[in-house]
């Protein structure tokens, strides 16, 4: 799960290439509409007892059940909207901070770039794991310290990529031009800057996505992250774990659906990423 | 050269200075309730108070640092702050485990990737090409636990091969430890192969496109000779790096594969230790895993110098 930033891209797309980019589309897709309507798509509640535990899969519950007779499908829905949700407001969190830092450093340069800029080197120097642990163990686990600790750690390479290229664009006439103006620092960042680096840090919406996805899913799968009785995927498995000495697959169903969305999403960056340097 | 070096080795000195300093000051945010804590809500202000002092809580923020910094150098970590046991005895049998594991996977997973990614640049685009593309997709975005419960549901549940957890013990035989290592190094080998395949791909398919490899085998030169004279040594730094700086992702990658097997490695402790809020075990294992880590982000650095000329002369 080395999420560092290959630089390796998948060759040129062939024919067939298309239909898993349409598939991955259609379970994010269907992933999203889980996050927004959870309460009215789910058969059963989040934490309704509704049969056996463990019980195989049948038609009443298409996926089975968990360790205490909780409906899996349904668990799913909800843990898609804890799961989810949850990453996505790390990761816009983590924009928010760091393509805002990044910006001003690059506006502002001199001292204010320098200081930022060596703060993050610190952090990112160190494990992302090592510090997240480090934060739960010194605040408990809590939604917020997790939330928070993983958009840091987000924020910190947000704020590498937007500095980077900001300070190509800063180097342009235009910026220039906005400078003799007199325009304000902020118009500068918002009008000048930000609409010209928009492409590339859109492209690592995504793979910051998946970063923060795969973090909390571990986080939660060590027991540090989400806790019970609320539903979310990382969480889920380590629930079920149990069912695998009965010769069941019950954690395997959370892990495939976490797999599968983070797959998913890298497909659609990938796809992303080709088809705009191929239309140039 | 002898001038990076020591600039690199300055660096690298500051960040792990930096990273203890940041540990444990982020310990003094704890709440300090914690004798109260750890006594339970019938003890009297005395016996917190006393538990405090026993504990050494009570001294300035500074130089407690400054205590546990000295105490690093001389091999003592502190006490656990949950049980009062020495530190420094409880991680060294774990620190070698954790090798144990961690060199295991790496002395599988470096040459298998980098094989790997060698064949897929000789295959280029051909179906292995394309599938080993896909297989590294897959297991980049798959967490750890997937491939590791997986394997346990076949190998140790169905199988019965190997246990489904590695409980490894002092004085353990070599022969005996093996199966428990079994799926431990298994699942880390997965998660770890898919970037080093990728970039040792990538460098070589780079490096067979230039003009020099172009020009080397149209004047006549046999495959091999322009494989061993002119490829491979423009390869190595760029792979060298890149194995270095997934070996220290790999260390990483313990704690969650070490928490899955039971494992009794260092990320298990740690994990332990979170889930307690015993901090000051948190901040030992912390703060080796983070010199680790460093240590092989540098080590990754220094290697792409001393195996690129170019970039000796860069900064």
């Amino acid at each position: 799960m080395s999420l560092s930033d290959a630089t390796a891209r998948p060759a040129a797309p062939s024919r067939l290439a298309g239909l898993p980019v349409a598939l991955a589309a259609l379970f994010c897709l269907a992933c999203l509409v889980c996050v927004i309507g959870a309460d009215w798509i789910a058969p059963y509640g989040e934490a309704d007892l509704v049969a056996m535990p463990w019980q195989a899969p049948d038609l009443a519950h298409p996926l089975g059940t968990d360790q205490l007779g909780r409906d899996m499908l349904s668990r799913i829905i909800f843990g898609a909207r804890t799961s989810i949700g949850l990453s996505l407001a790390i990761v816009t969190l983590a924009f928010a901070v760091g393509g805002a830092l990044g910006l001003a450093a690059v506006t502002l340069g001199g001292w204010a770039d320098a200081v930022i800029s060596r703060i993050v080197d610190l952090f990112m120097a160190l494990p992302p794991l090592v510090l997240a642990l480090l934060a739960l163990s010194v605040s408990g686990t809590s939604l917020v310290t997790l939330t928070l600790t993983a958009a840091f750690i987000a924020s910190l390479r947000v704020f590498r990529l937007t500095r980077s290229l900001g300070i190509d664009i800063a180097a342009r006439d235009f910026v220039d031009v906005a400078r003799l103006r007199r325009d304000s620092t902020a118009r500068i960042m918002w009008r000048e800057i930000l609409p010209n680096a928009a492409i590339p840090l859109i492209s690592e919406f995504g793979l910051r996505f998946v970063f923060a996805f795969l973090f909390v899913a571990s986080l939660s799968f060590l027991g540090l992250g989400v806790q019970p009785p609320m539903a979310d995927w990382g969480g889920m498995v380590r629930e079920n774990v149990g069912a695998l000495n009965y010769g069941r697959l019950t954690p395997l169903v959370p892990a495939g659906f976490i797999a599968l969305l983070a797959i998913s999403v890298n497909l659609i960056g990938d796809w992303l990423v080709a088809r705009r340097g191929g239309g140039r | 050269m002898l001038v990076i070096l020591a600039k690199r080795l300055a660096m690298g000195i500051v960040l792990v200075l930096m990273a203890s300093a940041l540990l444990f000051f982020a310990g003094e945010l704890l709440p300090g309730d914690f004798a109260t804590k750890l006594l339970g809500s019938s003890a009297t202000p005395e016996t917190v108070e006393a538990l405090r002092r026993s504990r050494g809580v009570d001294a300035p923020a500074l130089a407690r640092y400054l205590q546990w910094l000295g105490g690093l150098f001389r091999g003592d970590l502190g006490t656990s702050l949950t049980n009062g046991r020495e530190i420094a005895p409880l991680i060294a049998t774990r620190l070698k485990n954790t090798l144990i594991l961690a060199g295991a996977a790496a002395l599988i997973a470096v040459p298998l990737a980098v094989g790997l990614g060698t064949l897929a640049a000789i295959f280029r685009n051909r179906l292995f090409d394309r599938a080993i593309l896909v297989l590294s997709m897959v297991t980049v975005a798959t967490p750890e636990f997937f491939f590791a419960y997986m394997a346990i549901a076949v190998f140790a549940v169905n199988l019965h091969w190997v246990p489904s957890i590695s409980i490894i013990t002092a004085g353990m035989s070599f022969e005996r430890m093996l199966p428990l290592l079994a799926l431990p190094v298994l699942t880390l080998v997965i998660t770890s192969c898919a970037h080093m395949i990728r970039m040792t791909r990538a460098s070589i398919v780079s490096v067979m496109d230039s003009d020099y490899v172009g020009t080397a085998l149209l004047k006549g030169l046999p495959e091999w000779k322009v494989v061993v004279r002119h490829v491979l040594p423009n390869v190595m730094s760029p792979i060298a790096a890149v194995v270095v700086l997934n070996l220290a992702d790999l260390v990483v990658g313990l704690i969650i594969v070490e928490a899955i097997f039971a494992y009794p490695g260092m990320g298990q402790l740690m994990v332990d230790s979170v889930s307690k809020q015993d901090i000051t075990v948190v901040q030992a294992c912390g703060l080796i895993f983070a010199a680790t880590y460093i240590l092989l982000n540098m080590i990754a650095d220094l290697l792409a110098i001393a195996l690129n000329p170019r970039l000796r002369y860069a900064r």
